[in-house]
């Protein structure tokens, strides 16, 4: 029956064929662990596609809708937190597979051999990645990501000539801002995935017509074993760890999620995710004048260096003992580039002021996420009056105010009269519950102006005070 | 075991583990995806009318604005919308929408005829809402009301028009 259905579809697709040639592929030297990074990373980009996808039943890409929906999926939506922690985690873990992958690859020599344009489409793979990280780090719309964006963006103002109007085209105007959301949304689920697909397309075909490199040591290449089985198996098992990682931190640490975003929140210190601290701390290193040097020039050296080294590193040398200037200058970047972000960790920690800003951010990331959702209010298309209808209980206040007779003294409208002062912005004057308390028990200046004690029921004194706070 | 029965062993394994795997990991999205489908909070809340007392001694129908609160998602939608509270047989207050049966125009109160008329096309219902004249096909839809903590509450809902009998509309 099976083998029917599948000539079935053999006559008409020639599967067998196809799968045939996946799954014969020779590989020098036989199947590896060293060679598991590259399904490792298509498996997450599959995973981040589908949850990506599913993501988007509730995200809403606009400034005043962006931080709520996110909310929404974190505090309300049914495995909402999960699959979200899921997508947040699965963007760290590429960064982390893409650098065992080209580690492996620069350490293997597997650039070499006719190779060129899979190492350049590699490259170009490389580039949209970290775009996919840069875009997707705004969308949440939280402080760390209005401010983090905020920094990214500015470092384009430093490429020449070009730099400002650069940064206003990525911005959608001089500000972030709901212009900005969209465009990074668009790069971020439109335009980065698709060329993503059509460069893991050309990637994955340009693999195959080269071949596997196998090992760098010759002698090691003279057999061959297929892809299937062990390969394959191997391939499974790294996913499987993959899957049973993320699985996990998404389950039992969730990704959190911090107060909405707030331009005039002048204190808030902006770090980037941790992928991109030590850019972030190099940053630092050039100010003023030379920023275009340590921003625009070392940089481009650097990334002009890591495209062309299939052109740069040209013997038929692969052993990596022999490559000291290539493996060497990926081992020195990668290095330095842990150096920075631990330095950039140390400079935080050693000063106080610093530390203690960033604690308070930690911790209203904390309070936020233990706040229930409160959902964003919209005014039906049918609205009559506005004020202190708005809210059922502000409007029970406003009757109990009358009722108790307190506008007798206060004011209709609590904007006091020649016995009693003006309550509007009574509430900023005592804040946290010191407004119910004061109204049961009045203090002395009160007392002696007339004021008496409030003797109600308590859903009454907190409608009242719900409307007393409403007074702006 | 020959090379062949053992590749196709692996094989199966292969796509049992894969499915197995899968189906795990459908089932939070699934959950996801489906989370609408049992929430319960959405749906209208019961709104304020006002003190049950002020309800008690009415010589006429009043007409009172009333905050609805709708849950969609991830907002919360607020509305006001007019309605009568009338005494009803046993002493306690109905309330009655002030939108028409027949094609939806707001029901006024006349004082002097003692009768609610729909401007539109002159629709006269009596002081309890029953139909007295006109092309309305029913007479003024009463909304589901109750008294909690000495407040009358009423449930806000939107009725079918031009049907003679009162059908709620989602």
């Amino acid at each position: 029956m099976t083998a029917r259905l599948v000539d079935w579809f053999d006559r008409r697709t020639g599967i067998r064929g196809l799968l045939h040639q996946a799954l014969d592929e020779p590989i020098p030297g036989g199947a590896r662990f060293a060679y598991v990074f590259g399904s490792g990373l298509l498996f997450l980009f599959l995973s981040q596609a589908i949850t990506g996808v599913f993501l988007a039943l509730y995200y809403v890409p606009s400034a005043d809708h962006a931080h709520t929906t996110v909310a929404y999926i974190v505090k309300e939506v049914s495995s909402g937190s999960f699959i979200r922690s899921l997508h947040v985690y699965g963007s760290s873990a590429m960064i982390i597979v893409l650098l065992l992958h080209i580690g492996q690859t620069v350490l293997f020599g597997s650039y070499k051999g006719y190779r060129e344009l899979l190492w350049l489409a590699g490259c170009v793979l490389f580039a949209l990645i970290l775009g996919m990280a840069f875009t997707g780090y705004l969308l949440p719309w939280d402080q760390k990501a209005y401010f983090a964006t905020a920094v990214g963006t500015n470092i384009l103002t430093e490429v020449p000539w070009v730099g400002s109007s650069l940064k206003q085209f990525v911005r959608g105007g001089n500000d972030l801002g709901t212009l900005t959301i969209s465009r990074f949304f668009v790069a971020h689920i439109f335009v980065l995935p698709a060329a993503i697909f059509a460069f893991v397309g050309a990637h994955v075909f340009l693999f195959r017509k080269a071949g596997a490199a196998g090992p760098p040591v010759r002698a090691q290449a003279r057999t061959t074993e297929s892809f299937y089985p062990r390969q394959v198996l191997m391939d499974v098992a790294f996913t499987a760890v993959l899957v049973l990682a993320l699985g996990v931190l998404a389950w039992f640490i969730p990704a959190d999620l911090g107060p909405e975003a707030n331009a005039a929140d002048t204190r808030f210190l902006p770090r980037p995710e941790w992928y991109y601290v030590p850019v972030f701390q190099w940053l630092k290193y050039w100010p003023g004048a030379r920023a275009i040097v340590g921003i625009v020039v070392i940089p481009a050296l650097v990334a002009a260096l890591f495209a062309g080294l299939p052109f740069l590193d040209r013997s038929k040398e692969r052993r990596p003992w022999r490559r000291p200037f290539s493996v060497g200058g990926f081992a020195v970047v990668m290095l330095s580039l842990v150096g920075l972000g631990v330095q950039s960790r140390v400079q935080d920690e050693r000063d106080p002021a610093i530390s203690r800003q960033l604690a308070l951010q930690h911790d209203a990331v904390d309070a936020f996420m233990k706040e229930p959702f409160e959902p964003e209010v919209t005014a039906g298309a049918r609205k009559v009056e506005k004020a202190a209808f708005v809210n059922t209980t502000v409007a029970h206040g406003k009757d109990v105010f009358a009722a108790q007779a307190c506008d007798a003294c206060h004011g209709a409208d609590a904007r006091g009269s020649e016995s009693a002062p003006s309550l509007v912005g009574v509430a900023a004057r005592f804040p946290n519950g010191q407004l119910t308390q004061i109204v049961k028990t009045p203090n002395a200046k009160m007392s002696d102006g007339g004021m008496q004690p409030l003797d109600a029921p308590d859903p009454d004194i907190a409608a009242l005070v719900a409307y007393l706070e409403s007074l702006q | 075991m020959t090379e062949q029965t053992r590749r196709s062993f692996l094989g199966g394994l292969l796509a049992f583990g894969t499915t197995a795997v899968g189906a795990l990991l459908a089932i939070p999205l699934a959950r996801f995806s489906l989370d609408p489908l049992w929430r319960t909070t959405s749906g209208v809340l019961w709104s304020d009318v006002g003190p049950a007392a002020d309800f008690r001694s009415m010589t006429a129908p009043m007409k009172m604005q009333v905050a609805i609160e709708q849950r969609d998602g991830w907002r919360k939608v607020l509305s006001e919308k007019p309605v009568y509270v009338v005494t009803g047989g046993d002493g306690r207050p109905r309330v009655l929408s002030a939108v028409c049966p027949h094609l939806g125009c707001s029901i006024g109160w006349s004082d002097a005829k003692k009768q609610f008329i729909c401007p539109c096309h002159n629709g006269a219902f009596a002081p309890d809402g029953a139909l007295l004249s006109g092309p309305p096909p029913r007479g003024m839809d009463e909304l589901d009301a109750r008294i909690e903590g000495g407040r009358l509450q009423v449930r806000y809902q939107y009725f079918r028009q031009l049907v003679p009998t009162r059908e709620v509309l989602a």
